[in-house]
């Protein structure tokens, strides 16, 4: 069973090419890492996923649902973006309050992370006046308030401290247990080694790999996922089984 | 359409809590009441009431309008994320918007009235604030329309700005030149037409139809009176000015929906 399945995605910005006939099918109840260099893509994928930005072509279904058919998939879906942009002049408590109330379901809301993150001491400050890590904590809240069964995370480590990464890092390890399909961006290797079963490889808007941790390391002939990962970013292509062989010799 | 509510209820407040409102309301009080104390009667006051409003209305309507909008994109990133169609977003943001700016305007014109005036001329206020009521809805819509098609924030304020010179500054000189230069030629359809391509031409048209001010009417005033007679210009103009709302906002509508954000 896949959670979300893209059929031949292609996306232009102008006269850049952000998305080449992107097609994968990611599998439900599994984490999965979409990994490549700056400005491959995988913003793009992401927005495009969550209905922010709209493909030239292709189709993408969440949960069996088209995503351009109507907007109630999003019910099943938490997104954090890359940079937490949020309304400068209302409070936290004010954020919050002012979703859920949009949402209209205020049963089964899980605000596990505002303790793990302990955010209560924030409650009344205005968000503009937030760090941008604090910020980021806000919107991982907010991604995981209504409960969805898959979760969309495009960096979310990136500004968090070590202790807020590693609570952050634990709930999702929670919610995999509890059978959510997780899909998640970064850079940092040792992260995406700790967390994902699947890796989806993006270059230059074209997808490279797409399959098991496992079978990416059989396939690059590397030990480490960082090593694996440089060596298609310097080669630009996946080594062939031939070249595997001649390297193990 | 609850949703578009709720979103309009948020942004309302979020327009409310601003200082530039609140200066926007206390501009026209003080400015009607400073008029009633000079002198002249109601029909005076509104006269000279209505060459403020057509210039402060759109200006203001236009440009708060849209920096509100620049700086209200992270709430429509955030919204979008949510089951929320684009289409309440839009509806929720042009309410929540309009309704306040509205709200200051038709508070700041009429209590001045309801303390000073006798109340003779009772007509020419109520067209007065449609007119004004109108004008801001226009110009809400317009600001949409800048910030919908421009993503850089210079350049939509530019087009703002230069849309309101246009419309409230360069647009009766023009017509002046076109009038001046083509006056060997029968007139009276083509004025009529610039006047309905300008809202701020048509706000006039509905007061001064009224007033019997045909001096201050302008060149294309005077056309649009003269085919349409007084009571039937006045409604005319109004539906030309509902058209102006819808045309700018069902543009703006679209280029929103099929935005990358």
């Amino acid at each position: 069973m896949s959670a979300i399945r893209v059929k031949h995605l292609s996306k232009r910005f102008g006269k850049l090419t952000v998305l080449k006939d992107f097609s994968t099918e990611i599998a439900k109840g599994e984490i999965t890492a979409v990994v490549g260099p700056n400005g491959s893509g995988k913003t793009t994928l992401i927005k495009c996923l969550v209905g922010l930005v709209q493909p030239d072509s292709g189709e993408i279904f969440i949960n069996d649902k088209e995503v351009r058919s109507d907007e109630s998939y999003r019910r099943d879906i938490g997104y954090m973006p890359q940079v937490a942009r949020l309304p400068e002049n209302l409070k936290v408590r004010e954020l919050l309050a002012m979703i859920k109330d949009v949402r209209g379901n205020i049963e089964a809301v899980d605000e596990e992370l505002i303790s793990d993150f302990a955010l209560q001491k924030e409650w009344d400050k205005k968000l503009g006046a937030l760090s941008g890590g604090t910020r980021q904590k806000v919107t991982a809240v907010i991604a995981f308030l209504f409960n969805p069964s898959i979760l969309i995370l495009d960096e979310p480590t990136a500004g968090l401290d070590p202790v807020a990464s590693a609570r952050f890092k634990d709930k999702l390890l929670r919610e995999r247990a509890n059978g959510k399909t997780i899909v998640l961006t970064s850079h940092i290797v040792s992260e995406i080694e700790e967390l994902a079963e699947s890796v989806v490889f993006l270059l230059e808007g074209e997808k490279k790999f797409d399959g098991k941790v496992e079978a990416f390391l059989a396939q690059t002939g590397e030990t480490r996922l960082e090593r694996a990962i440089a060596k298609i970013m310097t080669n630009g292509n996946l080594p062939t089984a031939v070249e595997v062989e001649v390297m193990k010799v | 359409m609850r949703q578009a509510l709720k979103i309009a209820k948020y942004e309302m407040l979020n327009v409310l809590k601003s200082r530039w409102i609140v200066l926007y309301a206390l501009f026209f009080m003080a400015m009607t009441s400073a008029l009633f104390h000079f002198g002249g009667g109601s029909a005076r006051v509104a006269l000279s009431l209505l060459n403020v409003l057509l210039f402060v209305v759109p200006l203001v309507s236009i440009l708060y309008g849209t920096m509100y909008l620049y700086n209200g994109r992270d709430f429509a990133m955030l919204l979008l994320a949510q089951p929320i169609r684009r289409r309440s977003l839009f509806a929720g943001m042009y309410l929540g918007l309009a309704v306040p700016l509205v709200i200051c305007f038709v508070l700041g014109v009429s209590v001045p009235f309801l303390v000073f005036d006798d109340g003779k001329n009772a007509v020419v206020v109520w067209l007065l604030l449609l007119a004004g009521l109108m004008t801001t809805l226009i110009f809400t819509a317009f600001a949409f329309w800048c910030t919908t098609c421009c993503d850089e924030k210079v350049r939509g304020f530019s087009v703002a700005l230069a849309l309101w010179l246009f419309l409230a500054v360069l647009y009766d000189g023009l017509v002046l030149v076109i009038a001046f230069a083509l006056s060997d030629y029968p007139l009276d359809k083509p004025m009529l037409v610039l006047a309905m391509a300008n809202p701020i031409d048509l706000a006039r048209i509905i007061i001064l139809m009224k007033l019997d001010a045909s001096a201050l009417m302008g060149y294309t005033g005077a056309v649009f009176r003269e085919f349409f007679g007084s009571a039937k210009g006045i409604v005319i103009a109004i539906v030309l000015m509902g058209v102006w709302t819808a045309l700018p906002l069902v543009v703006a509508a679209r280029s929103f929906a099929r935005k990358d954000f």
